[in-house]
Formats: C-alpha cells, structure tokens, sequence
C-alpha cells in the first residue's frame, strides 16, 4: 500500500466515458490519442450495474461523456439507470446528434443537467476549431431546446489563442442562450492538446488579461449566471490540485470498461488498470494498483514530500509531470519550486501558428 | 446591483429549481444539496430549511414552521432563513418564485 495511513476516502463523481466516437474534430479533445473501439464499449446493463455499485461507494454525480455521448442509441436507457441508481445525472455533449425529439426523451428519463460544449463565441471560428461545418448552429438551437425542457443548461467554452480574447462575448453567447452556468476553460495539454500545444498555446498576456476579465465579468453578472473557470496552468504559480488528490474524489470508466484516476492516467507507462468487467468498482476503488499508486502522499518526492501544500495541491498532475519530465513521481513542473519549472516557461514559449491537427479515430 | 434574492419577501415561495436536488448518502454522511458540477454538504438546520422549499410554503409560512418545530425566536429564525435562501438564489441553486 502506498497510502498515508488515511481512511479510504468515498469518491464523489464519475466520469462515465459512454463512447469515444464523436462527431466534431476540436484539436484539444480530453480523449486519448488510442481511441476505444466502438466493438469494444460497454452495454447499458454494464453502465447500469457500474452506476448502482458507484452510488453505493459514495459517488453522488455522474458526468455521462465522451466522445459524444449521443452517439449511443441506448442513452435513455442509461440515463435512467443512472437516475434509478439515486445519481444526479449530467450530459456532456457536443450537442450534434441531440434533437428535440431525443432530448425530450432524455429529460424524461431523468437528465439532471445537460451541458453544452461552443467552441467559440463566432460562428465561422467556432466551426473551423470544432472541424465540423454547422455545428456552431445546431449548438445554439439544442441549447434553446434544452432550456424549453426546463432542463438547466451549462455551456461549456474551451479557451486558446484563437478565441481568448472573446472571453466577454462567450460570457454573452451563454447568457442569451438561457444558460445558467459557464463554464470559461482554459486548454489543458494532454491528449491531441498536447499534440497542437503549439498551435493552443496563448500568451502570458493574453492569459493575465482573460482571467482578469472573467473576474469582472463574475461581479457584473452576480445572480445571472455562474462564470466557472479552468485555469491556465502553464501560466501557473502553483499547480492545479489534479482531481482533487490522485484517487481521492472521483473515478473515470472508459467506453471499454478500464477504470482510471483521471481520464488522462494511461499515458503513465507501468499502471496497472482494472476493468469493471472482471472487478466490482468498490474493489477497483479500494485496492487497484494504478489507484493505490499515487493516492495519499507516501509516492511522493522532494520538494513536493515536505512541501506546506502537499495536502492542498497534492503535487499537481501526475500525468502532466510524465508527459513533461518523464517522472511521474516528480512534483508537476508547473509549479514554480519544481527544479524543473524552466522547461514549462520555454513550452510556453514555443507557439507556431500551424494548422490544428484535428482529433480523428 | 440587481440579483434575484431582492425579490424576497414573506410571500415568496421558495423551491428547488429542475437540477437542484437534496440526497441523503450514507456512504458521504448524510445529507448533500446537488447542483450542475457541485456537491455542498449540509448542516442539520440548513436540511430543515430546504426540505420546506417545496414551491408551495411561504417564506412567512416556512418561518412560523420552523419558530414553532423548534420553539426558538421567529425574528432570529427569520434572519437566518432570509440569508441562506438569498445566498443560495444568488447561487442559482434556489427559485424564488
């Protein structure tokens, strides 16, 4: 065991990853660059028996995603298994493949909330970064539909360096569209992101005058709409507290059935993934070894092992400080007392206006 | 600044809007008010207050349970129900209609 000594904590929510298929292309998709198989995804009854044994462990959300989630004909019946399960039910979507038709059908099954990605406040921008003609129009018409619903709506908006300075009017986008919340977040790079880092990868300028202007827009908005924000953390003094602590708050199921701490966990070489096709997700939880890896704060290493805000940050990313020092165990470079930190200024630095390399199967 | 919680007053009847929703967990400990990517964890008073926004009691009506359930000063009572409504509408996590 590699935990603290500490009591197993009770996750919170579930990322249920219900298909990698997607229509749209956006060149920061949060999938892995191996996309799951459609042959290979999980059933209903599958989803439904994961979602009792999560509710029992103590998950109170449940985030159905993707890929596109409305890819799956069977996602009313998901839906409802969820709701069945006691989950409070989110749909994460892209919304292309939503009508108002399967929407209703959703909302009567038991969506809680649905939440809709706009990849930017400008139709043709939105387009062109989204790599699907139309989808900026059909976004809009399935978001007025969800708000008819009585359905809450958040619209999610991914900034970069192509749409960062529309902050305001994206703020604006979701308000028009009845939206109760939104969601302004930052690209982080992992995935097809850090394929295209350099294409993403906004100023240090940009950056500073973003975050300002989300502050403003929180205090003239106040009792209108929720303003949620990612942060940029390339930009960062201190690293973001990576969900929530390695195996602390929530889990992610892949469309095949691998359980993860995060959705990104398997670019860590040597991680041992258990399947909820051979494990009950109390026992994942509890005992699979990529869980127990980095859960708790005995993996860690110095400066992050005597650091003030070990239990606060829990060291940042795992996989971030992979992917950028080749270390898992090494405190996430993010961070200004990394010994390695200078390598995530001159990343930063490195931005080239080049053709977005679109996510594809 | 004008926001929601202005519009309260004794007649208001306070409810849940679709997407707020208040479950009891054992595995969390308890009582937990739900909302779009948010969990809060609720006190003891907090959950007597909530259960009685139904959409169809009173604010005054809601005040006048609570004073009598729990033989405390209703002007306390009150103050405390009109801050933590207002705070929650504010969050949108509360419809004051």
């Amino acid at each position: 065991m590699t935990t603290n000594g500490a009591s197993l904590p009770a996750p919170l929510g579930l990322l249920a990853e219900l298909t990698h298929r997607c229509p749209l292309g956006c060149p920061y998709c949060s999938n892995p660059l191996a996309l799951d198989k459609r042959d290979d995804e999980l059933d209903a009854a599958t989803w439904s028996r994961v979602f009792r044994e999560a509710a029992a462990l103590g998950v109170l959300q449940v985030h159905l995603s993707g890929g596109e989630p409305a890819a799956r004909r069977d996602l009313p019946e998901i839906v409802k298994a969820a709701r069945e399960a006691g989950l409070y039910n989110n749909l994460i979507t892209s919304a292309v493949g939503l009508t108002s038709q399967n929407l209703a059908v959703l909302a009567d099954a038991g969506l809680d909330h649905v939440q809709i990605s706009i990849q930017d406040s400008e139709e043709i921008s939105a387009d062109h970064i989204a790599g699907y003609k139309g989808a900026f129009g059909r976004k809009r018409a399935i978001a007025q539909e969800v708000v008819k619903l009585g359905l809450p709506l958040t619209i999610n908006m991914v900034v970069h360096r192509a749409n960062i300075g529309r902050v305001e009017s994206m703020v604006e986008l979701a308000l028009s569209l009845g939206a109760s919340r939104v969601e302004i977040a930052h690209v982080q790079y992992y995935g097809w992101a850090l394929k295209n880092r350099a294409a993403l990868m906004p100023t240090r300028e940009q950056v500073d005058q973003a975050v300002h202007k989300v502050a403003t827009l929180r205090t003239r908005h106040h009792g209108r709409i929720v303003i949620d924000a990612v942060v940029p953390d390339y930009y960062a003094r201190f690293p973001k507290p990576c969900v929530g602590g390695w195996g602390r708050r929530s889990l992610n199921v892949t469309p095949a059935g691998r359980v993860l701490p995060c959705h990104a966990a398997e670019v860590i070489p040597g991680l041992e993934f258990w399947n909820v096709r051979e494990h009950s997700l109390a026992d994942i939880w509890r005992a699979a070894p990529a869980f127990l890896a980095f859960r708790g704060t005995n993996w860690m290493q110095e400066p992050c092992k005597s650091c003030a805000r070990r239990d606060q940050d829990f060291g940042g990313c795992r996989c971030q400080a992979f992917l950028l020092t080749g270390d898992a165990r090494a405190a996430d470079p993010v961070c200004h007392l990394s010994p390695q930190h200078a390598l995530v200024e001159q990343l930063a630095a490195a931005r080239e206006d080049a053709a977005y390399d679109y996510r594809r199967a | 600044m004008e926001t929601p919680a202005r519009n309260l007053s004794g007649s208001t009847c306070p409810r849940l809007p679709r997407g707020v929703r208040l479950t009891h967990n054992e595995a969390q400990g308890g009582w937990v008010l739900l909302a779009p990517e948010r969990v809060f964890k609720t006190d003891a008073i907090t959950v007597e207050i909530l259960k009685r926004c139904t959409g169809d009691a009173s604010l005054d009506a809601i005040v006048d349970d609570l004073a009598s359930t729990f033989t405390a000063p209703r002007e306390r009572i009150y103050a405390d129900v009109v801050n933590l409504l207002a705070s929650l509408a504010d969050k949108k996590l509360l419809e004051l209609g």
